[in-house]
């Protein structure tokens, strides 16, 4: 299921990049497609548009890679409001879960995290807008990333876009999932509205995707019903 | 330390030295004396007399209520502290007793460290009679009743029991000297049962060991640092432990030993130590590693009066054979886990920073335990098949309680159709379910209903994983409850 993390964090990008809107969708999944990504692993910020919405985690979850243990780091008022991470349910076998007092003692332990070459990548989830995280603290995460190569996903429950340092930013959204082959009434595979409002090196863009066992695929934005509705009940 | 009770009493209540005063404690005729003044002394009364007795000698004494508990802890409080001098201390009565063999050249021979002892007690205020001799029957003898030889101290000076003292007492044999010219058989035959005066002649002379009780047979590898003068600025202690961390890390390499728990103890000018103490996921003689970790405790410690010796002492080590992975320094994954986890447990407590274990049970709550990372082994979560757990599709979030919810329903056993979540209104587009999950009869009361889990999608595609608890009917309450518990990605 992860072996998409190399279009993240490896190599070719971006001539592929249009949005979704203006493709024209094959049958099955829609077209296939690397996600855009920066040359080496970074820091990469996820807003989801909302801390009752998971669907960020899905996003973020198919792109890890599962060789290395990882670390994840969430605040009390992230685990209050969405829930507790739950191994069972995450793909990665080696995990060391972090609940932090707060955004400060939050960004610590990521900052330590990202330092430790063992790991593959750091996830850490804050909740709101907390004062400890402005541009100086998200900037020493993605020097640390970089000079280390290990990954650091920040990701914003409830937050504004404000000044960061990140390298990439993204706004994940839940879309309504594909149609279940087997039960109409079930749902399917998990789609997304994945916006990159900010990228170093990369036009932004939006996207609805869903990711296959091994790329994303573009497929039509649940809000396009012209397109949509044929493409979504052909799979 | 014969006067430790009145000392500690004089000290916590400031009085004059002057004050007849006698402390005592409930006998079963009445107030006995425990511990009195000088003052009182020149008075007449004396430990171990009734009140009522010192009373009659001069009325003018003032009886106030001993607490031997509270002296007790001071005297263990002193033990922990005389481990400044040696590492084997035993609490005896009212005294501390120190097996010193190899130690006295540490403090420039056993005149110094007697001078060295009795220096810092006087600045601890307490008055302390100190003797070293080769046994330690001897040296209680020599510290109770003074002087430098055996043979003029009295019987009592054996410990031995009232009645026996008093026997030898009455057959003329008042010191220990006059015990030692009569033959051993015949003392032996006439002290038989009880209290044996063989026995403690022997023990005192040498002839039978007296060992310290609780003696380590191998102590934890440490590290001493005696300072010339009280430190009293907050960074003594960040400072001796960079003195103190490679004479530790050395010892380690001899022993091939790897510390996983270190503590660094700051003894004070008035008698009291302070430790910080940290602990290690894996056993680790890197003295960088070892004191990063201990640096911020240790710069927490409170000098208060002021540090005079630092130990650094390895609580817990466990063999680790000395290693070289490679030429150049290349990062082995194990030890930079351990580390990392290391660190966050020192900073964050052990109860945050956790590793999940797997759970045999079906309930979601329960299915996944965790353990704090620091005592466990990094250790791939045992997964199942790929494909099985996508069929079981766990939500990759779980609350951490699951959260009532107001459901719509088409019918009582059907799918849902519209929830009611932390006051936002979810129109449910597409469910899946249910599975069912019985509760576990053998720990949960009888009265616990099953679950009916249900994967939801509502129109803006957000997806959620909710129950309903029991079964209209069930006879285990009235209708039944949703929840909601996890958030699917």
């Amino acid at each position: 299921m992860a072996r998409g993390l190399s279009l993240v964090a490896g190599g070719a990008v971006s001539a592929q990049v249009r949005p979704a809107a203006y493709d024209r969708l094959p049958s099955g999944l829609g077209e296939r497609w690397l996600l855009p990504a920066p040359p080496s692993p970074t820091l990469a910020e996820l807003f989801a548009t909302h801390p009752r919405d998971g669907g960020w985690a899905g996003f973020l979850l198919a792109q890890l890679a599962t060789d290395k243990p990882l670390l994840w780091v969430q605040d009390r008022m992230a685990i209050l409001e969405s829930g507790r991470i739950h191994p069972p349910g995450l793909p990665c076998p080696e995990l060391i879960h972090v609940e932090a007092r707060d955004a400060k003692d939050a960004l610590w332990a990521m900052e330590e995290g990202v330092r430790c070459t063992a790991l593959s990548a750091v996830i850490g989830e804050l909740w709101g807008d907390p004062k400890v995280l402005d541009f100086t603290a998200t900037r020493r995460l993605a020097v640390a990333a970089e000079r280390s190569g290990v990954a650091c996903w920040l990701v914003r429950l409830g937050g504004h876009a404000n000044l960061s340092g990140a390298r990439m930013r993204w706004r994940i959204e839940s879309a309504p999932s594909l149609r279940n082959p087997l039960d109409r009434r079930a749902p399917g595979v998990p789609a997304w509205e994945a916006e990159l409002f900010r990228a170093r090196g990369l036009p932004p863009g939006r996207w609805s995707v869903v990711h296959d066992s091994d790329r994303f695929h573009l497929v039509a934005g649940h809000r396009d019903r012209a397109l949509g509705e044929g493409q979504r009940f052909i799979a | 330390m014969p006067a430790i009770a009145i000392e500690r009493w004089a000290k916590a209540n400031d009085s004059s030295p002057d004050a007849p005063i006698v402390l005592t404690v409930e006998g079963t005729h009445g107030p006995i004396i425990h511990a009195v003044t000088r003052a009182a002394a020149a008075r007449g009364a004396r430990a171990g007399a009734r009140l009522t007795d010192a009373r009659a000698l001069d009325p003018a004494f003032i009886a106030l209520s001993a607490d031997p508990d509270g002296d007790a802890a001071l005297v263990q409080r002193f033990a922990h502290w005389a481990g400044r001098w040696s590492p084997l201390v035993e609490v005896d009565g009212d005294g501390l007793r120190l097996d010193v063999s190899g130690v006295a050249h540490l403090f420039g021979g056993e005149a110094g460290l007697i001078r060295d002892m009795v220096q810092c007690f006087v600045a601890a205020g307490i008055t302390a009679r100190v003797a070293i001799a080769p046994t330690a029957g001897a040296a209680w003898a020599l510290s109770h009743f003074g002087g430098d030889e055996l043979t003029p101290l009295p019987v009592h000076a054996l410990r031995l029991d009232p009645d026996t003292v008093r026997t030898l007492e009455r057959l003329g044999l008042k010191t220990i000297g006059a015990l030692l010219d009569l033959p051993r058989l015949a003392l032996a035959r006439r002290f038989r049962g009880g209290e044996d005066v063989v026995d403690a002649l022997d023990r005192m002379i040498g002839r039978k060991p007296e060992p310290l009780t609780a003696a380590p047979t191998d102590p934890p590898p440490r590290a001493l640092l005696k300072l010339e003068e009280p430190a009293t600025h907050p960074e003594a202690a960040v400072q001796a432990l960079e003195r103190l961390m490679p004479g530790l890390v050395h010892q380690l390499q001899e022993r091939q030993l790897g510390a996983r728990r270190l503590s660094l103890a700051g003894y004070r000018v008035d008698g009291s130590v302070a430790v910080a103490s940290v602990a290690t996921a894996i056993p680790s003689r890197e003295p960088k590693h070892l004191q990063r970790l201990l640096a911020d405790k240790a710069a927490e410690l409170n000098p208060e009066f002021g540090f005079d010796a630092f130990a650094l002492t390895a609580d817990w080590a466990e063999s680790l054979a000395s290693a070289q992975d490679s030429l150049v320094e290349e990062p082995s994954g194990t030890r930079e886990m351990a580390r990392l986890v290391d660190r966050l447990t020192v900073k964050l407590g052990p109860r945050a920073v956790r590793r999940p274990r797997e759970e045999e049970s079906h309930l979601p709550e329960r299915a996944s335990g965790w353990v704090a990372a620091i005592g466990s082994s990094l250790q791939a979560y045992p997964s199942t098949q790929p494909a099985a757990r996508e069929e079981l599709s766990r939500p990759p979030r779980l609350l951490d309680r699951p959260e009532a919810i107001a459901v719509i329903y088409a019918t009582p056993e059907g799918l849902p159709r519209r929830f009611v979540w932390r006051r936002a209104v979810h129109d449910i587009t597409r469910a899946e379910g249910p599975e069912r999950i019985a509760p576990e009869w053998w720990r949960q009361p009888s009265t616990s209903r099953l679950r009916d889990y249900y994967r939801v999608e509502d129109a803006d595609g957000w997806r959620y994983w909710i129950y309903r608890e029991g079964l209209a009917g069930d006879g285990r309450g009235g209708a039944p409850n949703w929840f909601i518990h996890g958030l699917f990605g």
